[in-house]
């Protein structure tokens, strides 16, 4: 892409403006502007956030559901407005189908613990790909550990593009008489250490002919593409509010309504109960049922207005604006020798993986970091995957919609000064 | 954070491109596998004793400039070294990179670092302290004769 064509994605969509909303990109580090390029570990928050924050801890702070005071019914309706947002940001049908969690994690191990583990007898199986993260990973692995059943992983090919016949191939291997010994199809939407953009309502329409459900791991998707639960045709999907510009600590795990109904709480507690007595307790319906104990109140507010802020933007000029960013990225350290790229998948989303000849990944962080780049690198929590790959890790730079062309240039040049301290 | 270069030392880049002792040793007496599960460096170090002394030192392992920086000097600076020698040095070393107040803070013999020295730079960077160290804990393990590995998170 040339110069003129990415002066016009970036006044297609003005990204100067953009950047005006995140008081912390505007800073320098060890004497250089800041180049945050580690958006996929977590993402900066806009203004918007920080005062819905601010305003929650100012004028609302209270406990919700309960009482009968002016400050907690302001409370309750921050996190019950929060809830709904979100169903409408995701195209769920009702805000009853939300449960807030602490984050994609722990929402994988409510499916993980409350909807697989009581149906998984010995022989079961749990199919993943080599592209998941480690979150997407050991829940499967714990909860197949205490049935005696299997974990499997769909292989991936050397652009890091998910292998759709061995896909087929799993799901046909476990058909039975009573149905499939598959239990669940888990993957990520889009790969955190690679970028790739997994096709997903493939993998849901393939899932599904085989009377297999599908939870989509949506951490790396939804700060970067509109996602519609109703249209992927995904029974759970799960993401972390503070990738999406939101607080940390707070996630959300959406499920289809008849699937969480049939599904036991994973906490004991406060708000997740309909009546106690010392002999049994009876559970609330979902989302409570899943949501014991005053959850984070604050989180749900920031959460909110991140999603807000980013269904008042022109999303669609957000998308071309960070495919402009990868191609560009892509097209600058591929020119620099010894830079090699990992996962070229065709279809990929705001993450350029690379390894230099001669430095290890981690001392890139630190060169790159001493220019004010600041970028991941390691494992990535994905270690199946850098051994497919034959890597001990990777530098990782991860975009964001308030990034900009400039930076990529300057990425690029510290990388090249990496080369030059280690006379590579 | 200071200078880069305090960091990456031109002897530093140089025991990372040519590591000195790069070998498995056959015939060791002792040794010990080492990693740092946070970043995936890895190291084995090999002793061969001649009773109490280190007669011969060898290392294999990949990772960051650091650790395997750490562990090529490292091999070089115990050759010869009695077993009590070494594990003092383990230790000055530790101090150099742990202790607040200055490069010579707690040493008793500062000058017994010798070139470890140019690893001063490590502990303005924290998160990078424990690839500097997994070489010399390895060797304490080797030299205990322990049998499970090293990890700097345990």
């Amino acid at each position: 892409m040339n110069r003129a064509a990415r002066s016009l994605s970036e006044l297609a969509f003005d990204v100067e403006a953009i950047r005006a909303e995140f008081p912390g990109l505007h800073q320098e580090v060890h004497g250089h502007p800041l180049v945050y390029l580690d958006n996929a570990a977590t993402a900066q928050k806009p203004r918007a956030v920080i005062a819905a924050v601010e305003r929650f801890y100012l004028r609302d702070t209270s406990n919700i559901h309960r009482g009968v005071h002016t400050l907690a019914e302001r409370a309750t309706a921050t996190y019950e407005g929060a809830r709904a947002a979100v169903a409408r940001f995701l195209g769920a049908p009702s805000a009853d189908e939300v449960v807030f969690t602490r984050g994609t994690t722990e929402s994988i191990n409510l499916v993980a613990r409350s909807f697989v583990r009581p149906h998984l007898a010995p022989g079961d199986e749990v199919l993943v790909t080599w592209m998941e993260h480690h979150a997407n990973i050991v829940p499967w692995q714990i909860v197949c550990g205490e049935a005696g059943a299997t974990l499997r992983a769909v292989p991936i090919d050397e652009r890091g593009v998910l292998d759709l016949a061995a896909l087929d191939e799993a799901l046909d291997r476990g058909r039975d008489r009573n149905g499939n010994r598959v239990k669940l199809v888990a993957l990520g939407h889009v790969s955190n250490a690679l970028g790739t953009v997994n096709p997903v309502r493939e993998v849901v329409e393939r899932a599904h002919a085989r009377g297999v459900p599908v939870l989509l791991d949506g951490a790396q998707a939804v700060p970067h593409m509109p996602v519609d639960v109703a249209a992927l045709g995904c029974d759970f999907y799960a993401f972390s509010s503070h990738k999406v510009f939101g607080p940390s600590g707070i996630g959300i795990l959406w499920g289809r309504g008849e699937l969480l109904a049939g599904m036991p709480p994973m906490l004991g507690g406060g708000d997740m109960i309909r009546s106690v007595s010392f002999e049994g307790t009876t559970y609330a319906d979902p989302p409570k049922r899943f949501e014991a104990g005053t959850p984070n109140i604050e989180g749900a507010a920031g959460l909110a207005a991140a999603l807000g802020f980013l269904a008042g933007l022109d999303r669609e000029a957000v998308m071309a604006h960070e495919e402009a960013l990868v191609a560009h990225a892509v097209e600058e350290l591929a020119e620099i020798p010894g830079v090699t790229l990992v996962g070229t998948a065709p279809d990929r989303a705001a993450i350029v993986s690379f390894t230099v000849a001669g430095i290890h990944p981690h001392d890139v962080g630190t060169i790159l970091d001493g220019r004010g780049v600041a970028i991941r690198a390691g494992h990535h929590c994905a270690q199946p995957l850098m051994r497919r790959f034959g890597l001990p890790a990777t530098a990782r730079a991860s975009f964001a919609l308030y990034n900009t062309h400039a930076e990529v240039e300057a990425l690029a040049a510290a990388v090249r000064h990496a080369r030059k301290v280690f006379g590579v | 954070m200071s200078d880069l270069r305090d960091l990456y030392q031109e002897v530093i880049l140089d025991h990372n491109k040519s590591p000195r002792n790069f070998r498995e040793l056959p015939a060791a007496d002792r040794h010990a596998h080492g990693d740092n599960p946070l970043c995936g460096d890895l190291v084995t170090i090999y002793v061969g004793l001649d009773q109490e002394t280190l007669r011969e030192v060898t290392f294999q392992g990949s990772g960051c400039a650091i650790s395997q920086a750490s562990a090529s000097m490292m091999t070089d600076a115990v050759r010869g070294k009695t077993v009590v020698e070494a594990r003092a040095l383990a230790r000055q070393f530790r101090t150099l990179l742990t202790e607040d107040g200055g490069p010579e803070a707690g040493l008793d013999d500062p000058a017994a670092l010798g070139k470890l020295a140019v690893f001063t730079g490590v502990k303005d960077y924290p998160m990078r302290v424990k690839c500097a160290t997994l070489a010399w804990h390895t060797l304490a393990a080797a030299l205990e004769g322990k049998q499970d590995p090293v990890s700097t998170e345990t």
